[in-house]
């Protein structure tokens, strides 16, 4: 059946692949347990004359059921509504609800069961006065229930949207429209005040966000029975979100703060999921990404593997192996017997080109069939054709890019993989053999990969080139739009 | 840390190739209740070497496991056989003490319950 999806005008690329995620999750595609994720795609529409980015959307789901689930579990879902009419005027509205089944209609408008309208819009304001006249003008649908605007059994929607003008710096609609229907579900954005940053204990200075650490576990399909493992677990803000999904949760990070009880008995990354009430991680470990420490034959174990990888912009990797050692500084040598139970070694700078390669190595391996990784990834916007640089690897199929604009001259894109083939000794004997490669050429991969310098240092040509850039980006995308 | 991440970790020291599994030293263990998630189990059974858990349960004191790997029919049918090994496995908790590598006897400090696997300059 097909239902109206109103979205959030939110960070815009996240919405349709959070969508598909879960009603994936949700079995919207049944138990045709294809291998090939492209079958598993949702049919959309738009509304007449509206662009792709929207708020209104039409999709096509296999029942109420999984809309519900859809909506109340994502973030940036408004509401799914079964559609009792669209028009383009309140005349052409009345006539479509007037014909729309009664035996669809009757179920939800008896007199045992309470309801509510609200009236919205998008891209202006209706005063109060305005929306109980358009209530009032609903007096043809027979309502028999009793008002109940704190628990309604069944909630009506009336959406419009103004023809002419520019909605939130939108392309203008030409014609306007004008949407009613019975609401099926929608977002828990309260979640967003209850775990948002500033009230956390713990924090880094690289801590996800918390309404995005929620898209990346559903783009990873948390869930409960699940383990999910993040290799940069930094705070726990993305295991935080996973395991509030019922997901059990397992990181890893290099930093000797991870080991050192973060910032004191009550402030670490225990104490973030404690702060929750949520269950802990079933294991922290300080371990190298680069050099992971996984008992030979393990695989299949994590149903996803979610992470921000340090891409050297904000927060630099590091890898073990010594700083002067792999630059060649220093030759080989011994750390002696009596200094070994305390010593700290010095580690390296971890390029984004390695750091990659090595995640994905680690997922093909680690993730069971069908498994996620779901990871940001680092554009300059300059390039242009930011689409064919992402990258690869023959056990994985992409399945979703969602681009967050972090400043003209940068974004990240979350990329969300899932494992189509198994693991070979082929795939392992070739990332080792690079991994020696990477090892070699340590100060070829610092120079040649340094995107520190590319997003802060000041750009030449200031004039030409970048202006025909800025102007690529729609105005009204940004940081969280 | 919990045995499912002791079952899970080698030591990985350049050259060594039998680095699984790592001795557990135990200062300090600690239980700590977990509900039971059955899904979780069965999905994680099959990916558990009996022979390392069991061994290194009776380290942490605790001799209810066999020695020998079960069925995998037994996590169907028999409830108290998966009481012990949802015990074993995530709520007997290494807090304090070390990782020994069997190879080269290097030790893996483990402290708050977290497990330090960092190697040093030289191991890499």
């Amino acid at each position: 059946m097909w239902y109206l999806c109103v979205f959030y005008h939110r960070l815009l690329d996240f919405r349709k692949p959070e969508f598909e995620s879960l009603a994936h999750l949700f079995g919207s595609f049944g138990d045709k347990r294809s291998s090939d994720p492209q079958d598993r795609v949702l049919q959309w529409r738009l509304p007449k004359d509206h662009h792709p980015d929207s708020p209104f959307h039409f999709v096509h789901l296999p029942s109420e059921e999984i809309a519900r689930n859809v909506a109340n579990r994502s973030i940036l879902v408004k509401g799914i509504y079964e559609l009792w009419g669209e028009g383009n005027d309140y005349e052409e509205l009345e006539e479509a609800v007037k014909s729309y089944p009664d035996e669809r209609k009757l179920p939800y408008l008896g007199s045992e069961s309470t309801f509510k309208i609200t009236v919205d819009s998008f891209g202006k304001v209706l005063s109060l006065q305005e929306q109980n006249e358009r209530i009032e003008g609903l007096y043809y649908i027979p309502f028999k229930g009793r008002v109940n605007l704190k628990k309604p059994d069944h909630k009506f929607w009336l959406m419009e949207t103004d023809a002419h003008e520019t909605s939130n710096g939108l392309p203008p609609v030409v014609q306007r429209r004008i949407f009613f229907g019975r609401e099926v579900g929608g977002a828990d954005r309260k979640l967003m005040p209850m775990y948002q940053l500033k009230t956390r204990n713990y924090l880094g200075p690289t801590s996800m966000d918390a309404e995005m650490a929620f898209l990346m576990a559903n783009q990873a399909q948390a869930a409960p029975g699940k383990l999910v493992y993040d290799p940069f677990v930094g705070t726990g803000s993305i295991l935080v979100s996973a395991a509030h999904f019922g997901a059990i949760t397992m990181g890893a990070d290099i930093d000797i703060r991870v080991v050192l009880d973060g910032r004191g008995p009550d402030c670490n990354v225990w104490s973030n999921f404690k702060q929750y009430g949520l269950p802990m991680p079933v294991g922290l470990l300080r371990a190298d990404n680069n050099l992971p420490p996984w008992r030979p034959g393990l695989k299949e174990v994590f149903d996803a593997i979610i992470c921000d990888p340090p891409y050297g912009v904000r927060a630099g990797g590091r890898k073990s192996g010594g700083r002067k050692l792999l630059k060649g500084i220093i030759g080989p040598y011994t750390v002696p017997d009596d200094k070994r139970a305390d010593h700290i070694p010095s580690t390296a700078a971890y390029t984004l080109v390695e750091c990659v390669h090595d995640l994905l190595d680690l997922a093909a391996r680690m993730l069971i069939m069908n498994g996620r990784l779901v990871f940001f990834y680092p554009v300059l916007r300059e390039d242009g054709s930011a689409e064919n640089h992402f990258p690869e690897h023959p056990c994985f199929k992409l399945v979703a890019t969602s681009e967050q604009m972090l400043s003209s001259r940068y974004s990240r894109v979350l990329l969300t993989m899932v494992k189509t083939s198994s693991y070979t000794e082929e795939l392992a004997l070739a990332a080792r053999i690079k991994h020696l490669e990477f090892k070699e050429n340590h100060l070829k991969w610092l120079e040649d990969g340094n995107l520190h310098s590319s997003v802060f240092n000041p750009s030449d040509a200031e004039s030409g080139d970048s202006k025909v850039t800025r102007e690529s980006k729609p105005k009204y995308r940004g940081k969280y739009v | 840390m919990r045995l499912l991440t002791h079952n899970m970790l080698s030591c990985n020291i350049k050259g060594v190739t039998n680095g699984f599994p790592l001795r557990i030293e135990a200062e300090k263990v600690v239980e700590k209740q977990l509900e039971i998630n059955h899904d979780f189990l069965r999905n994680i059974f099959p990916k558990i070497d009996w022979k390392a858990f069991s061994d290194a349960s009776r380290i942490m004191g605790y001799h209810e496991l066999p020695e020998e790997p079960p069925e995998p029919s037994v996590l169907e049918s028999d409830a108290e056989f998966l009481g012990k090994f949802h015990h074993a496995l995530l709520e007997l908790h290494l807090e304090e003490g070390a990782l020994i590598c069997p190879e080269t006897g290097r030790k893996f400090p483990v402290s708050k319950g977290i497990p330090n696997m960092l190697l040093l300059e030289d191991e890499v």
